[in-house]
């Protein structure tokens, strides 16, 4: 077995530097790095490019980061819920990549899997595809996106072993697995860390070779952003 | 009299078939949910990565890990499927989803919508809002037929920036059901006690009248 493990959330974001390109799993609140997001915040890394489907909200996620001014770009699909993040995009403090969910998706995957670039039909005549080269597949147009290139990758799993296999929970999946080796350096938080061989390869959903270096997160705040319950 | 958001989203429940996988945007789309008929078998899918979507979970037993595209709580009903975005994104511009029901801020005549962005005022990003206008071929809008001030969102030409190019088939808003067609919306339908005038009045848009237009049936 090749183990991947680290002792603490410092040694596994060791070489982490300003100005690095930085991909972060989590829709929303869910399924984010937390323990990976707390040390970029404590080392006060700067300039850093974010690709991360959301930028958090104003006091949590991605929200911390941007709060000290650490991020000089952001690539995401939807940023809505987070003032400060409005307020230093509409004041250009903040370089802003809006791109599609899908494509964001398939850009991180495109990344994991070798694949140089991807065409697809989103964004197609919308500013989105401008200046991007455009092809007809099939009589549909579609529109050239290129795999991301990043120095880490702060992935959340639910469960993971020494290996690095790992396995994700209910929507806390979502864009974590497809960050897994898209990036240089591929760091894994889990909420458990087990021996091998206890976890079932049949329930494997990203096996260890994706990952570098994987830990044991600690006080996972877990926090929900719409609470919406209904009457018993 | 014009319907509310609740009307909109029961006129578009009767547009579900049994059988469907249906994926609901954010705002009035997520009310439609709740007016689908219980005797037909209908799947939900929320693009942040489950199928089979239930309803809200019952207080003190809501999970910060399952929730929904609009990040509201929810629950998983049996038969339910979590999966990444990648694949989420693959059932729908693999065109496995057979209902796309969203929200709009314009609506032109060629189909194009736009629900993104207004300039210098409101950057939030389209979330997955472009890939599924792209790809969905049963794309039902659900909106209000007029803004705030009065003016039309049933347009010639959008004037925001778009989300996709001839995209929609059909549009349910509170005074009409219209469809998308080569010579422009075609009124299908009027809302309980709306007239013709209203209707022409709020649309700015070509719109084509055929006969009788009959009224909903709520």
């Amino acid at each position: 077995m090749i183990k991947k493990t680290v002792n603490n959330v410092t040694e596994a974001l060791e070489g982490v530097k300003d100005g690095m390109t930085m991909m972060l799993g989590g829709f929303g609140l869910c399924g984010i790095p937390e323990n990976s997001i707390s040390e970029l915040v404590r080392l006060n890394v700067k300039d850093l490019t974010c690709i991360s489907n959301n930028a958090g909200v104003d006091d949590f996620g991605l929200g911390l980061l941007l709060h000290k001014k650490q991020i000089k770009k952001m690539i995401s699909s939807y940023v809505g819920e987070n003032a400060e993040f409005e307020r230093q995009m509409l004041s250009g403090e903040l370089d802003v990549e809006l791109t599609p969910q899908g494509t964001l998706a398939a850009k991180c995957q495109a990344a994991q899997q070798g694949f140089p670039a991807i065409f697809t039909p989103a964004g197609y005549g919308t500013e989105v595809a401008e200046g991007k080269e455009v092809r007809e597949f099939d009589g549909k147009m579609h529109v050239l996106e290129h795999a991301y290139k990043a120095d880490f990758a702060f992935v959340k799993a639910w469960k993971g072993d020494e290996a690095g296999n790992l396995i994700f929970k209910g929507t806390a999946r979502n864009f974590n697995p497809l960050m897994c080796g898209a990036a240089t350096v591929t760091v894994v938080e889990v909420e458990e860390l087990v021996k091998p061989g206890e976890l079932d390869p049949n329930q494997i959903h990203i096996p260890g070779i994706f990952v570098q270096r994987i830990f044991q997160g600690k006080s996972y705040e877990k926090r929900i952003e719409q609470k919406t319950v209904r009457k018993k | 009299m014009a319907l509310d958001k609740n009307g909109i989203a029961q006129r578009i429940a009767q547009e579900v078939k049994d059988g469907y996988y249906v994926n609901l945007g954010i705002g009035i789309p997520t009310l439609v949910a709740n007016f689908v008929r219980d005797d037909i078998e209908v799947e939900f899918q929320s693009e942040n990565g489950i199928l089979g979507m239930g309803p809200f979970p019952f207080e003190g037993e809501e999970d910060a890990d399952l929730i929904n595209a609009g990040k509201q709580t929810i629950t998983a009903l049996p038969g339910a499927s979590f999966f990444d975005s990648a694949m989420s994104f693959g059932m729908i511009r693999g065109k496995h989803v057979d209902l796309t029901i969203l929200g709009a801020m314009e609506v032109a005549e060629n189909g194009d919508i736009a629900n993104w962005k207004i300039p210098g005022k409101m950057v939030k990003g389209m979330g997955g809002a472009m890939d599924l206008v792209a790809s969905a071929e049963n794309i039902i809008v659900a909106m209000m037929h007029t803004n705030r001030r009065g003016e039309s969102k049933i347009l010639k030409r959008c004037t925001l920036p778009l989300t996709g190019v001839g995209c929609v088939t059909k549009i349910v808003t509170d005074l009409a059901v219209l469809e998308v067609t080569d010579s422009g919306f075609k009124l299908v339908e009027r809302a309980p006690g709306v007239s013709m005038e209203e209707i022409k009045k709020a649309t700015e848009g070509t719109l084509v009248i055929d006969g009788e237009i009959p009224e909903m049936k709520l």
